[in-house]
């Protein structure tokens, strides 16, 4: 196995099996660092990392900042906000600016496809996709997988459905590419209108209700829908929505098998999922955020140069020893 | 007025005449002379060698923005008509998007006395449409046309309003003047920045899906029967679209067509890893529409390659993929990528590329050139089709280098150009200086 991730994650697209699982098992021990008294381990102590976000975020960019600082590096935010970004920048002088900082690693959300790549392109610090435009957001697939592999103990062969909004869903693509390339079978659901073209060349089998992918799946990944996409005209009202692809109590009692759901927030209880559902025994929901924090520190100590078989003595000695 | 000029030796292509053989080609007082083998060179002459080379008309193109006025920085008139030479062509025409628009006789006389001033190519302004090209009132096409206009055309934007596509064809058969269309159905359209496909799909770009352009290019063709104007249809890119001309020419209607080196070279796949310099409007689109546009070329179902040379600034295309401007230069590199793709690729033979590069795009647009008949105005090309090169963008003559073929080998270049007899680019003698 070839260690390590290269210099940047834009996307699962191109990881292999081997580095996408090497992630995912880099983040187990990680996950007990989380639950110390004392959440923070030097691994990467004296790393700076920007956080850039150009698009609003609350649970990614808190996310990041707490594998960050639990991993004791030196963390910046820059919202789009009242940065220069919001004076005109454009996004080459921001990148030649951070480089000139000698910054170790930048943590970027923008609103364009590729904004990430591009930022990657021009810097050598390394540089974490938190989602670009509809292109993809690795590490929402990431904690997805992990939340999968943790319920159902496997992802070769675990049937995943993607509902909702595909067209206009870095999550779906990203999942997408995760999923297949660690041998589950997956499906996409959702209106014809919000679905990309040639999806089913991805290797997908595409759903046409939302009942036939309850009837068929293991596990539901239920999309954000924007409200956005009915002022576009994609969808007649959320109204209907919710009547025709809203995850719903009724819907699932009727699922053959148990059902894992998720979902990559923030949710629109009563647009695509029936708030029983969200708090139900179906939901893990708040698992997918508790992993997200243990796969983002996976992501930076792999992509700081740490050895993933190192990643336990990197955690330090166990807290609540010895003070 | 300058000595003759024997051109000796050379294989002349004139599609015009169906010629392909090896001929001196003689020019006097900025027309041809003669064509012929073993010419003498009157007194005073100068002889010039041009064994190995091709000797066929200048190449037109019908289809090129020279941003000036507004965008100097990008392109200027004279810039513009300068990589035009050294790309072998000795005609371009101007698309009216300028800033302000060209949309009156005051602004296509500006084009013409800036094109005089700088001499090389033949710049041919072609006027807007619609003043200001807001797509609501016709610009005045006979004063336009008085002040040199060869065509009108609202290129960059579509004309949406199909009232004002009727109106336009009907109004410009006073003049004879092709009304030139850019087949974009807005509302398809909007926000898109690729090709709506597999490759938009993974990259998370909207698309721009080719029954935009085709709705466009039916609904035009319709109007062409409908009101008996002479339709001419800017930069194809989809085999829908051939088919529709297809059957347009199939019933005699008045309707030509283009197609650009990219669309007959590139796919979607350029686009892979957001290459903006692989942005353009229309998007690079499927295998199957590159190579249902070739044949389209061979057969005569579109009539001819025009460039659509779209400037740009450097720093406007490094940018995200969403925020780059649509289009790439393509003067100095047309001939090369379409010989090296089409004749070595073997769609056309080099006479039916030289025709659908000169011959026909002059006639296309009513413009002297695209022959070598004596009398002619001396709009020549000598081409090399042997020499390698490498596409290198840091030495166009052009302002901007905005190509997706940077570092591209190609074959076939312009040796020599003249327009109207005179020497207006001449690589050896500029690789010796």
């Amino acid at each position: 196995m070839t260690a390590g991730l290269g210099k940047d994650l834009i996307g699962l697209e191109r990881l292999s099996p081997d580095q996408i699982r090497l992630i995912l098992d880099t983040a187990e021990p990680f996950k007990e660092v989380s639950e110390r008294p004392i959440k923070k381990v030097p691994a990467l102590r004296g790393k700076t990392i920007v956080n850039l976000f150009f698009e609003s975020s609350t649970r990614t960019r808190i996310s990041f900042e707490f594998a960050e600082k639990r991993l004791s590096a030196d963390t910046v935010n820059v919202a789009a906000t009242g940065s220069a970004v919001q004076k005109g920048e454009t996004l080459v002088d921001t990148a030649k600016n951070l480089e000139a900082m000698r910054i170790d690693m930048v943590v970027i959300r923008h609103a364009s496809s590729g904004a990430a790549q591009f930022l990657g392109d021009r810097i050598r610090s390394n540089v974490v996709n938190a989602g670009d435009g509809k292109h993809e957001h690795p590490t929402q697939a990431l904690l997805d997988l992990l939340t999968i592999r943790d319920k159902l103990g496997r992802i070769e062969g675990v049937k995943v459905c993607l509902v909702g909004d595909i067209l206009h869903s870095r999550v779906a693509r990203s999942n997408i590419w995760g999923l297949t390339k660690l041998g589950a079978q997956v499906a996409v659901c959702g209106p014809h209108s919000l679905m990309p073209r040639g999806i089913a060349d991805l290797g997908v089998t595409v759903l046409r209700r939302v009942e036939e992918a309850i009837e068929w799946a293991d596990v539901l990944n239920v999309l954000r829908l924007q409200l956005e996409r009915m002022e576009a005209g994609f969808i007649p009202s959320l109204r209907e929505y919710y009547r025709v692809f809203g995850v719903t109590v009724e819907r699932l009692a009727k699922a053959p098998r148990a059902l894992a759901v998720m979902h990559p927030g923030p949710m629109n209880r009563g647009v695509e999922i029936d708030s029983r559902v969200a708090d139900g025994p179906h939901s893990v929901i708040l698992d997918q955020v508790t992993n997200g924090v243990a796969v983002r520190m996976a992501v930076l100590y792999l992509l700081a140069g740490g050895k993933p078989e190192l990643a336990d003595a990197a955690k330090g000695p166990a807290a609540g020893g010895t003070d | 007025m300058a000595a003759p000029l024997l051109l000796k030796g050379g294989r002349v292509v004139d599609p015009s005449r169906d010629l392909d053989e090896a001929a001196d080609v003689l020019i006097q007082d900025g027309r041809i002379a003669a064509v012929g083998l073993g010419l003498g060179a009157p007194d005073g002459a100068t002889v010039r060698d041009v064994r190995g080379a091709v000797v066929a008309p200048g190449l037109v193109d019908v289809h090129v923005h020279l941003r000036e006025p507004g965008n100097e920085d990008e392109e200027t008139i004279a810039t513009g008509a300068r990589a035009a030479v050294a790309g072998g062509f000795t005609a371009v025409c101007a698309m009216p998007n300028t800033d302000p628009v060209t949309d009156n006789q005051a602004a296509v006389g500006f084009i013409v006395r800036q094109s005089l001033r700088a001499g090389f190519a033949r710049v041919y302004p072609i006027g807007a449409i619609s003043v200001g090209q807001r797509g609501q009132q016709l610009a005045e096409f006979g004063e336009m046309v008085g002040a040199g206009a060869v065509a009108v055309s609202d290129d960059g934007k579509p004309v949406a309003s199909s009232h004002l596509m009727r109106t336009a064809l009907e109004y410009a058969r006073t003049f004879d003047i092709p009304v030139a269309d850019h087949c974009e159905e807005p509302s398809l359209s909007a926000g898109g920045v690729m090709h709506e496909g597999l490759v938009a799909t993974k990259l998370g770009l909207k698309g721009i899906p080719a029954a935009a352009e085709e709705i466009m290019v039916a609904r035009d063709i319709l109007l062409a029967e409908l009101t008996g104007g002479r339709l001419h249809l800017c930069h194809l890119s989809t085999r829908g679209s051939v088919e529709l001309m297809r059957r347009a020419k199939e019933r005699g209607l008045r309707v030509t067509a283009e197609v650009t080196p990219h669309h007959l070279s590139l796919t979607e796949a350029a686009c892979e890893r957001y290459d903006t310099h692989a942005k353009m409007n229309p998007p690079l689109r499927e295998a199957a529409d590159l190579a249902a546009l070739r044949q389209a070329l061979q057969e005569g179902v579109i009539d001819c390659v025009a460039s659509d040379h779209a400037p740009h600034a450097y720093d406007e295309k490094e940018a995200a993929f969403d925020d780059a401007p649509f289009g790439i230069v393509g003067l100095e590199t047309a001939f090369g990528v379409a010989y090296t793709e089409l004749v070595q690729g073997g769609a056309l033979t080099l006479p039916q590329l030289i025709l659908r590069m000169s011959t026909v795009p002059a006639r296309v647009f009513g413009l002297p050139g695209g022959t070598l008949q004596p009398g002619a105005p001396a709009d020549v090309v000598a081409l090399d089709v042997t020499a390698g090169w490498c596409v290198d963008a840091a030495r166009f003559h052009s302002k901007s280098r905005n190509t997706p073929f940077a570092g591209r080998s190609l074959t076939g270049r312009a040796a020599l150009t003249l327009v109207a007899g005179e020497i207006v680019h001449d690589a050896p003698a500029a690789a010796q200086a």
